[in-house]
Parts: structure tokens; C-alpha cells; sequence
């Protein structure tokens, strides 16, 4: 199973303050320990909420909103996926990590959904069809 | 912490800790066998301590630690003098007596070398195949005996003797735990790759059983394999062998249907495929090539997976490239399933009566015999050349050859799609 694990910003991620070279070097030992293990899939740092920009809707209604965003501590500063066994497991592999920040911060840990997940409350197999769809759909607005 | 959740958090550090540990220990008392049992005796003790004290900051090294005690008081007691050396104990206690972050650093230090001398030792030849697969799960993987059991679909008993007898053999046959050179580390490697193959192979079409695939022994499989890339980045085929598992795990969202039916690849919903493993897989495929192991097997059938994964839609794929890697596949590891499979690509890229020629040189090949793809192949061609009567045999035929009940019934479907088109049936 995959988790997504979710660095929460800071007053520091979000006000752009980069790591210094022995927090990088301490992350970067921490990173290379999850490519060894196998289970590191994905993972990227991200720019603090004033380089980006939300979209609200309302209906059919769309309006853009620019960062930064007041609520630091809902904000993501960085995520990775994992591949393990268990929530213990991902639980375990993010109590080894760093603290990514100088000062108090969270990690926080969300199971990604696969489509097992569905099989049970959806004998029919109804839902997983317009997962489906939905995901076509994305896919060729990506294109 | 309740007992259930000590429990849990116990078995999730055994999963990321087990294999530095058992191969941390064997490095010392030079027996696998023996470092699995002490490495289960620290288990066993986390269990019993853990509950109650919690889990420890640094569980490894707690664990480590504990294992050491364990082995020189076993060797003290003189349980093992007959086996081991009076060295190993005075070794063992010079690494005891150093402060923690130390022994820390010990366990660090050599680990991807004692990582790469327990796969090796795992997937020896001397041990059969089967014997190969459970002890690289159990040794490498973490995983219980149970859970091999039920990836396998055999009891647990029979896991459990697999594994006893396995470690038996290794010791009897004095395999020494070390890394070999040159030739020698090339053959073994490719042992090793052939087991996890093996297990991904299991998990990704299962051979037998209701279910088609069993995911989790897929991802077993893939992390063992990053791990193997891990801890020799310079062999090509290890990259090219990550990359086919990679893309081919790309697709599993997609190839198995909602009430559990096969979905054949070109049939399959593209957008289902798993972005990130195909990223993942191209990007390992690269390293395959630009290590100069573009001819190798895996980096082939990876080659060829990487067609796949790169068209849009199924009409995109470069069929013509297919069957031009089938080709060369075939020179480097000639056999009937390569060619039954290069049959197929030459039938999608220069129409079916080209690939039905192929198909039927094979159908006398003796190692195919009973094998249920070839029927199913040659009813597919045949269908596309519109002779439904032979092609109803031929998907019938493969039907009573599958073991997989999924399988069996997607080929009863096709068998009876012919006897719907006798309109246009040719005599």
C-alpha cells in the first residue's frame, strides 16, 4: 500500500528560509535511506504559498485567489510516497526522518487509495466505473 | 500503547530492520541459519519489553544490541563451540563494549555488503528454486511464514520446512558468506534476479488460484529489487530487471476488472496506468542502457514493456519496434515462450497471418506442450483471420490448460464470441 506523506509548512518554509547545509546533507542521508529500503516512490519539495495560487469554485463559478495563504499550518511544504507494508510501517519510516524544519513541525501521514479499496463498498463495481471515466476524463484534459 | 498497537509498530520496524539485522549478524557468526534464529530471539524479546516500555528510540540498534547479548551467551554456554570459533565471541564482545552511537556506526558501517552477501547466500544454487524464493522473503522481505504461505498458496508447515531445510543446506554445504567476483558474482546475481522475478511473477499473473494477481507480493518483489539496484548500481540487468517490474506494475490498476476479471493489455484503460511507476521504469530502463546493458533480457522485455507505456492509446504502439526487440530477445535468450510471444508482435505489426506462421512452428514444440498461452494466441490470430470454428478450439483448448479460474473464464468468453460470428465464417 502507498502513503503520501505531507511536510506541513512553517513560518519558516513559508517565508522562503532554505536549510542550511547540515539539515540538506541530513535529509538527503534520510532520502537515500528510503531509496535503499525500496520504498521511496516519489517525492518533492515544494515553494512556499506566495509563489502560488488557489482556485475557488462555486458552481460554475471560478475565481483565482494568489498566495501566500494565511493558515500556515494546514499549508504542505513538501511531500514524499511511500510503498510499505502498513500505516505502522510509514509511521515508523517518518519517526526516522529529520526534523525538516528549525522550528516544531508535523509530518503527516494519508493513505492513497487503490482500487482494492473500493471493492468492498462497491459490490457493483458502479463507482470504480466512474473513477474510471473521471480518470479518462483528466487525462485527456491533460493532453 | 496498548498490546495490539505494540504489537503492530513491532512488526513494522521487523520489516525495515530484519534484513540489516539478520545479515548484520551473520557477518559475525558466519551461519544464516543461526543469525535468523538470534535475530528472532531479539524480536521475541522486543515483544516482550516493548509493550511496556515502549518502542525504543533507536529500535535497530535496541534490537541489534540485544541479538549480540544472545549470541555471545549462546556461545558462552557452549551450545555452539562445536560450530563456532572462540574469535567470534571475543569479536562480538569488542563490539559490545563500545559506546551506543558506536555500535550504531557498526551496524551501518559494511551494511550494504552484508545486505548483498545475504541475497546472495539466499538464492544460492545449491537450494531448489522454491527453496530460493522463501528464504529471500523470509530472510530479505521480512516477511512470516504464514504470509509466504498464503502468497504461495501452500501450508505453513511446508513453508517452514522449505525454510529449515534451506538454512540445513547452507550450513552443511559450508556456504561462506561473501560477496564473489567477477564471473562468479554475475552468475549468482542472475540467480538472484530470477528469484525476484520469480516472486513478482507470482504476485503480478498468479499460476494458480482464484484471484488473478496478489498485489502485495508485487510490491515485495519491487522493493526487493530497488533494493538489489541499491546495493549494486553498476550491474545493467539489475536496472533493467527493476524497470520491467516497474512498468509492468504500472498497469495492475488497469488489467483486472471490476468483479475481478483479466483485462488484456491493449484493452486496457490507459489512463489507469500508474504514472509515477512508468516515470520510474523509463527513468531505470535509461540507466539499464546507458550502463551499456541494452541487450540484456530484462532490459529487453523492459525495452518492450517501455513501448508499451510510451503509446497513448493502444493504436499508437510501435508495433514494428516490438517485434524488432522480440528478434533480438530471441537471439539472447532463445526459447518457445519468446518466440510465441514475438509471433505476437509480428502479427500486430505485419497483420495476423504473419504472426500465425510463426505460431505454428510451435505448435509441435514439446516444451509448449500443455502450456496454455500458445492455444490462446493461435485462436486469437485465427479469429482475426475470421476462422471462428478453429479459433473456438483453440480458445477451448487454452480454457482446459489454464489453472487460473480468472483466466479461464475470460477464454470461455472468447471461445463462445466465435459461435456468435458464423455469418462471416469462411470454409
Amino acid at each position: 500500500m502507498r502513503f503520501m506523506i505531507l511536510v506541513k509548512a512553517t513560518k519558516d518554509s513559508e517565508a522562503g528560509v532554505m536549510p542550511d547545509e547540515k539539515l540538506l546533507t541530513a535529509m538527503m542521508k534520510y532520502n537515500e535511506e528510503l531509496v535503499k529500503a525500496g520504498v521511496l516512490v516519489a517525492g518533492e519539495g515544494l515553494h512556499p504559498s506566495s509563489k502560488g495560487a488557489r482556485v475557488k469554485f462555486s458552481g460554475d463559478k471560478r475565481s483565482v485567489v494568489d498566495g501566500p495563504f494565511a493558515e500556515t499550518k494546514e499549508l504542505v511544504a513538501g511531500f514524499w510516497i511511500f510503498q510499505v507494508k502498513s500505516k505502522e510501517e510509514a509511521i515508523e519510516w517518518v519517526k526516522r526522518c529529520p526534523n525538516p524544519m528549525y522550528e516544531e513541525s508535523e509530518i503527516e501521514i494519508r493513505q492513497v487509495f487503490e482500487a482494492a479499496d473500493f471493492a468492498e463498498s462497491d459490490p457493483t463495481g458502479e463507482i470504480r466505473k466512474k473513477e474510471e471515466e473521471l480518470r479518462a476524463m483528466s487525462e485527456s484534459r491533460n493532453r | 500503547m496498548t498490546a495490539a498497537d505494540a504489537h503492530r509498530a513491532i512488526h513494522a520496524v521487523w520489516r525495515i530492520e530484519s534484513a540489516r539485522l539478520i545479515a548484520g549478524l551473520a557477518r559475525f557468526v558466519r551461519d544464516v541459519g543461526l543469525a535468523e534464529e538470534l535475530a528472532q530471539d531479539a524480536l521475541v524479546a522486543a515483544l516482550e519489553r516493548w509493550p511496556e516500555s515502549g518502542v525504543p528510540d533507536n529500535p535497530g540498534a535496541w534490537l541489534m544490541a540485544t541479538a549480540k547479548h544472545r549470541a555471545v551467551d549462546a556461545l558462552r554456554r557452549g551450545k555452539l563451540l562445536e560450530r563456532k570459533h572462540e574469535e567470534i565471541v571475543y569479536q562480538l564482545e569488542a563490539r559490545q563494549e563500545r559506546a551506543t552511537p558506536e555500535l550504531e556506526a557498526a551496524i551501518d558501517e559494511n551494511v550494504g555488503d552484508d545486505l548483498l552477501r545475504l541475497v546472495l547466500t539466499a538464492c544460492h544454487p545449491v537450494l531448489s528454486t522454491e527453496a530460493r524464493v522463501a528464504l529471500t522473503l523470509r530472510l530479505l522481505g521480512g516477511l512470516t511464514t504464514e504470509e509466504i504461505a498464503r502468497a504461495f498458496l501452500v501450508s505453513e508447515p511446508t513453508v517452514a520446512q522449505r525454510i529449515v531445510r534451506a538454512k540445513r543446506t547452507l550450513a552443511e554445504a559450508h556456504v561462506p558468506f561473501e560477496v564473489p567476483r567477477g564471473a562468479e558474482l554475475t552468475a549468482r546475481l542472475a540467480s538472484v534476479l530470477q528469484v525476484i522475478y520469480l516472486i513478482f511473477n507470482e504476485g503480478y499473473s498468479a499460476t494458480a488460484g482464484d484471484d488473478w494477481m496478489r498485489p502485495e507480493l508485487c510490491e515485495d518483489a519491487l522493493r526487493l529489487g530497488r533494493i538489489l539496484a541499491g546495493l549494486v548500481p553498476n550491474e545493467p540487468e539489475v536496472h533493467g530487471l527493476v524497470a520491467l517490474m516497474e512498468i509492468q506494475a504500472s498497469r495492475s490498476r488497469a488489467r483486472v476488472g471490476p468483479s475481478g476479471e483479466p483485462i488484456l493489455l491493449l484493452e486496457q484503460k490507459r489512463s489507469l496506468w500508474d504514472r509515477i511507476l512508468i516515470h520510474r521504469g523509463l527513468a531505470a530502463l535509461e540507466r539499464a542502457e546507458a550502463l551499456g546493458g541494452a541487450r540484456g533480457p530484462y532490459a529487453l522485455q523492459a525495452a518492450i514493456a517501455a513501448c508499451h507505456a510510451r503509446a497513448r492509446t493502444a493504436e499508437e504502439t510501435d508495433w514494428v519496434r516490438i517485434a524488432a526487440l522480440y528478434g533480438v530477445l530471441a537471439q539472447v535468450t532463445p526459447s518457445p515462450v519468446v518466440e510465441l510471444n514475438r509471433a505476437v508482435a509480428l502479427g500486430m505489426a505485419f497483420g495476423p497471418a504473419a504472426g500465425l506462421e510463426v505460431v505454428d512452428a510451435l505448435t509441435s514444440e514439446p516444451a509448449l506442450e500443455g502450456y496454455h498461452l500458445l492455444p490462446s494466441v493461435r485462436g486469437d490470430l485465427l479469429a482475426k483471420l475470421e476462422r471462428f470454428n478453429e479459433a473456438r478450439e483453440e480458445f477451448e483448448r487454452a480454457a482446459s490448460l489454464t489453472r487460473n479460474t480468472r483466466e479461464r473464464e475470460l477464454l470461455l468468453d472468447r471461445a463462445a464470441a466465435c459461435v456468435r460470428k458464423p455469418s462471416t465464417q469462411r470454409q
